[in-house]
């Protein structure tokens, strides 16, 4: 059997698992225990592509199985993986196992919310071993419809609004990815008159050009919802916000990459030439979040409003990165999607753990919380630097190299883009710098926080896999880079044919 | 007339055999031993229809007046099992001391219709279509206003025996100037006669309404929503899924041979009747309070999801319809199932009574959640795939903007079906309904359609199977 089934098959027996489980403990053991074998796997198959590479295989994708399931609409069931695949694998592995960990607290209905947290991350993982168009979409509503129990009925705020606005929007998002996706379908033919939802098989052929103008903005708006696009991006801080914590770290930490993910390998791959046509729309849109979202940080004073909003602007930075259509720039924005899947995960899961503490995540009410829990005190700190770029953390590298790759373009047009967008990060240092100092630094502001416990074991096991994997990627980027960078290679030349 | 004609419609004549046997029965019972008319009613509904399914008839009887061919008999099955699952539901509500009187009627009634409906599927012209529909509808009127002793039942009723008659009028009118025109009512003669001049056509635009009217399409709509409201559960769901059905594939089926040939013409119409009926039963739904009254409009608005796969043409349109159509079976009715279980124990059917329902009934919320996903068209869900075959039939024919309206009606539908699923699960409530044990045939009709929701969609046989018998082309 193919590995790759295992990283959907062991969630479900966890989901079992729960389901049978008696007591609150073995609920949470075994969570914990399914999402670290899980993890394991992810490890395995990414040690296992490095092998095969190794051995000099150059297929674009590798451990493929196929199964034919619908016969007529030639619908298979088609798994296997790439460079970017496997790393977002990686990434979706660590965030989860955090993620587990991180809601150990839970307790009410707490089968039930480990459950939904695990089929929405099975979703996930569904989504990206996909190369069906139709098996990547039923994953892809899988991923995003646990959200509104999760939300609803553990969140916190206004969260029957968050959890309604938060849903309707990416449903409304897939609803445009339907007519993107039957566009495509039926506007591809093969010379035996038959069409395929097969990606790689789609990707040989050349769709007619009329036909990519028209559904390459489906395709890319229905990404771009789930991506944060400026001005799609509304359910974001909201939902975020309302979400209990490992949804948080889940949702701003994975789902919102599904969004970059399919932009790049759906959208721009299967329509190269609407993609350089109309890419203009999109770069200035990209921009405009980037700047929206930092700016939009600055003046939050809720510790998830700060970092949602800068998840609009670093998830901008990907799509950004993604329109510069450069193998450099694309590189960086994969990169961006994993440092900042790992780093916000981190960030919300240090929100929760503070939340639960101080009951509260304004800003003005907390301040020296570094002496009293100087642990979670250090680690947001490194998490904050992280994410306001600081060479030898992961955000530095991926941002950098977007970076080098837009400047590739000499026109005046991308060169304007391009400084407007690196111009964010002064900002995001001014909303981190901001934080740290009321949040951690300065006197404490209330007598209650002198007795405030520091991290327990579990939330220690949560933050210290995320901070390593965050600090990982900043020490030892050029693995990574380079399994990214040799997988875009067929893209990027697919983009390239048509200019 | 040989005596091979009687065998082909054996279905029917078994059903009526079945009914015949109920009226029997009736008379030589006490009224105290009626109880056990439901096990032999279900027991008379499954043999028959394991009959239909295992020896299929095929052939041509009685001149042409009466086809039948798999493609048929699949949707004779569907009916069959949707109106087994209706009897197992209905058991409670049946049961009441206020039924006690008429338990055998309400058997019969359903047998009556069903044998309406069979006839009507099996069609070869258009009096035989229209007879088969009145039969099928002429016993639901009397079922609507079963609860006689509630006002909105017997109006129910009234409102659903006037308005079939008015659209039974306008069939009748449309039927005759199309044998005026084309000097035959025999399906392929019409077919052969028909030409695309402002009568037949005329024609054909009084056939779609007064087929709309049965499907309940806006702007033919008006009756759909009291009359489910005030008819008793098993009536509605019987309305909402099985009647409803039949007048969906016999349009489909005379759209798609008949006037196969004038198809850019009724298109047209399909496609306005499409977007009205999508979205104002999408409009309607969001602010209902009553579940009965909401899965009403819910139910309207799935009616304009069909209508893109009847613009698929070709196989997979038909195969397409004959799928949503065995997918909506389950689903419809397992949400009328939990409506129904609900009304029986405690008589409430309003949403706000759901709330907290999670923490006192969590099986019958989760089935209710199911359902609702499966009708919202989300996977892993047989809606999600049954929803996806029509629009995939729209597509393949480029109505792309029809897709887009579609699908964004289906986010809109999506807010709507959320509402019981917040109720259930994310309101508190401080004095729920109480945990409760619904009886065994209640129990045994949920499963069958969980079962149902689950598997359709997976086993892509059930899809490929109706793609090989829709050889219309």
């Amino acid at each position: 059997m193919n590995i790759l089934n295992l990283l959907v098959i062991i969630p479900l027996l966890t989901v079992f698992g729960i389901a049978i489980a008696k007591d609150m403990k073995t609920v949470r053991w075994v969570s914990a225990i399914g999402m670290f074998v899980q993890l394991l796997t992810a490890i395995t198959v990414m040690l296992l592509y490095l092998g095969i590479r190794k051995s000099g295989v150059t297929d674009e994708m590798v451990m493929m199985s196929d199964h034919l399931w619908f016969k007529t609409l030639n619908i298979h069931y088609t798994i296997g993986v790439d460079g970017i695949s496997v790393a977002m694998i990686l990434l979706t592995g660590i965030v989860v196992f955090a993620g587990i960990f991180a809601s150990w607290e839970v307790e009410y209905l707490q089968k039930e919310f480990f459950i939904s947290l695990i089929l929405l991350a099975t979703g996930v993982f569904g989504f990206f071993i996909s190369i069906d168009l139709f098996t990547m979409f039923l994953y892809y509503e899988i991923a995003v419809i646990p959200m509104y129990l999760l939300i609803g009925i553990w969140g916190t705020g206004p969260k029957e609004y968050s959890a309604m606005k938060l849903t309707l929007m990416l449903m409304g998002g897939s609803a445009l990815l339907i007519v993107a996706l039957f566009g495509i379908y039926y506007n591809t033919e093969f010379a035996d008159g038959t069409h395929s939802f097969n990606l790689l098989e789609l990707a040989k052929q050349t769709m007619n050009a009329d036909a990519q103008r028209f559904f390459f903005p489906f395709a890319f708006l229905g990404f771009g919802v789930l991506g944060a696009l400026f001005p799609f991006h509304t359910w974001s801080p909201d939902g975020h916000a309302s979400a209990p914590t490992a949804v948080s770290m889940l949702h701003a930490g994975v789902l919102m990459k599904l969004g970059g993910y399919g932009i790049f390998r759906i959208a721009m791959y299967l329509m190269p030439q609407a993609a350089h046509e109309q890419a203009w729309i999109f770069i200035i849109l990209t921009s405009t979040s980037v700047i929206y979202g930092a700016f939009g940080a600055i003046w939050q004073k809720d510790l998830k409003y700060i970092n949602a909003y800068s998840s609009v602007s670093h998830c901008g930075l990907v799509i950004f990165g993604l329109l510069m259509m450069n193998q450099t720039a694309m590189d960086g924005a994969i990169l961006q999607m994993i440092s900042h899947g790992l780093m916000t995960a981190l960030f919300f899961a240090l929100i929760g753990m503070i939340y639960s503490r101080t009951h509260t995540r304004m800003i003005h009410e907390m301040g020296g919380l570094m002496k009293v829990i100087p642990f979670l005190g250090v680690v947001y700190m490194i998490a904050g630097f992280a994410s306001l770029g600081l060479p030898g953390l992961s955000g530095f590298v991926a941002e950098m190299t977007i970076f080098v790759g837009a400047f590739q373009h000499a026109d005046i047009f991308y060169r304007v883009a391009t400084i407007m967008a690196i111009s964010a990060i002064v900002v995001t240092a001014v909303y981190i710098l901001r934080v740290v100092g009321i949040l951690l630094l300065g006197p404490i502001k209330n007598d209650h926080f002198l007795h405030l416990k520091d991290a327990t074991w579990y939330e220690k096991i949560s933050t210290i896999t995320l901070l390593a994997a965050v600090a990982g990627i900043g020490l030892f980027p050029n693995w990574l880079y380079q399994i990214i960078f040799d997988s875009l290679e067929p893209i990027v030349t697919k983009l390239a044919t048509v200019l | 007339m040989k005596f091979q004609d009687l065998f082909l419609i054996r279905h029917e004549l078994l059903l009526t055999l079945a009914a015949l046997i109920l009226i029997v029965f009736e008379l030589f019972t006490a009224d105290n031993r009626k109880k056990s008319i439901v096990p032999i009613s279900l027991f008379l509904l499954v043999l028959v229809t394991a009959i239909g399914i295992l020896f299929p008839a095929k052939g041509i009887a009685f001149g042409g007046m009466y086809q039948t061919d798999s493609l048929r008999t699949a949707m004779k099955a569907i009916l069959d099992i949707a109106a087994i699952i209706i009897f197992l539901q209905s058991y409670g509500w049946i049961s009441k001391k206020a039924n006690q009187g008429k338990t055998t009627e309400f058997y019969i009634l359903i047998l009556s219709t069903l044998i309406g409906m069979d006839f009507m599927i099996s069609s070869g012209d258009f009096l035989m279509l229209y007879l088969g529909l009145e039969l099928a509808t002429i016993p639901i009127a009397a079922m609507a206003a079963f609860d006689r002793y509630k006002t909105n039942s017997a109006e129910a009723g009234i409102k659903l025996i006037l308005s079939s008659a008015l659209s039974s009028a306008l069939l009748l009118y449309g039927l005759s100037i199309l044998y005026g025109t084309t000097g035959s009512i025999y399906f392929e003669e019409v077919k052969l006669a028909f030409k695309p001049e402002p009568l037949p056509i005329l024609g054909l635009i009084f056939f779609i309404t007064g087929m709309g009217f049965k499907i309940s399409l806006v702007p033919f709509h008006l009756w759909t929503a009291d009359v489910y409201e005030g008819s008793p559960i098993a009536v509605t769901s019987y309305l909402s899924v099985v009647s409803k059905g039949a007048a969906i594939f016999i349009f489909t089926f005379v759209m798609y041979t008949v006037f196969a040939d004038v198809s850019k013409v009724w298109s047209q119409i399909i496609v306005v009747l499409s977007i009205t009926t999508m979205t104002v039963g999408n409009l309607f739904a969001l602010r209902q309070e009553n579940m009965k009254r909401f899965l009403a409009f819910s139910s309207i608005a799935q009616a304009g999801f069909i209508m893109l796969g009847i613009l698929g043409m070709e196989n997979q349109g038909m195969a397409s319809v004959v799928f949503f159509l065995l997918v909506y079976v389950f689903t419809n009715l397992a949400a009328f199932s939990v409506v129904a279980a609900i009304d029986n124990q405690t008589g409430k059917e309003n949403m706000a009574d759901y709330n907290g329902l999670y923490k006192t009934n969590p099986k019958l919320s989760l089935i209710m959640m199911l359902a609702l996903f499966s009708l919202a068209g989300i996977p892993p869900v047989a809606g999600f795939f049954g929803k996806l075959f029509l629009f995939s039939a729209a597509a393949s024919n480029g109505y792309y903007w029809l897709l887009f309206i579609a699908v964004l009606n289906a986010t809109i539908s999506l807010y709507y079906y959320l509402r019981p699923v917040r109720a259930m699960f994310i309101e508190k409530n401080d004095n729920p309904i109480p945990a409760f044990k619904s009886d065994i045939y209640m129990r045994i009709g949920i499963g069958i359609c969980v079962a149902g929701i689950f598997l359709t969609g997976f086993i892509s046989a059930i899809f490929e199977y109706f793609i090989s018998i829709s050889n219309l082309f």
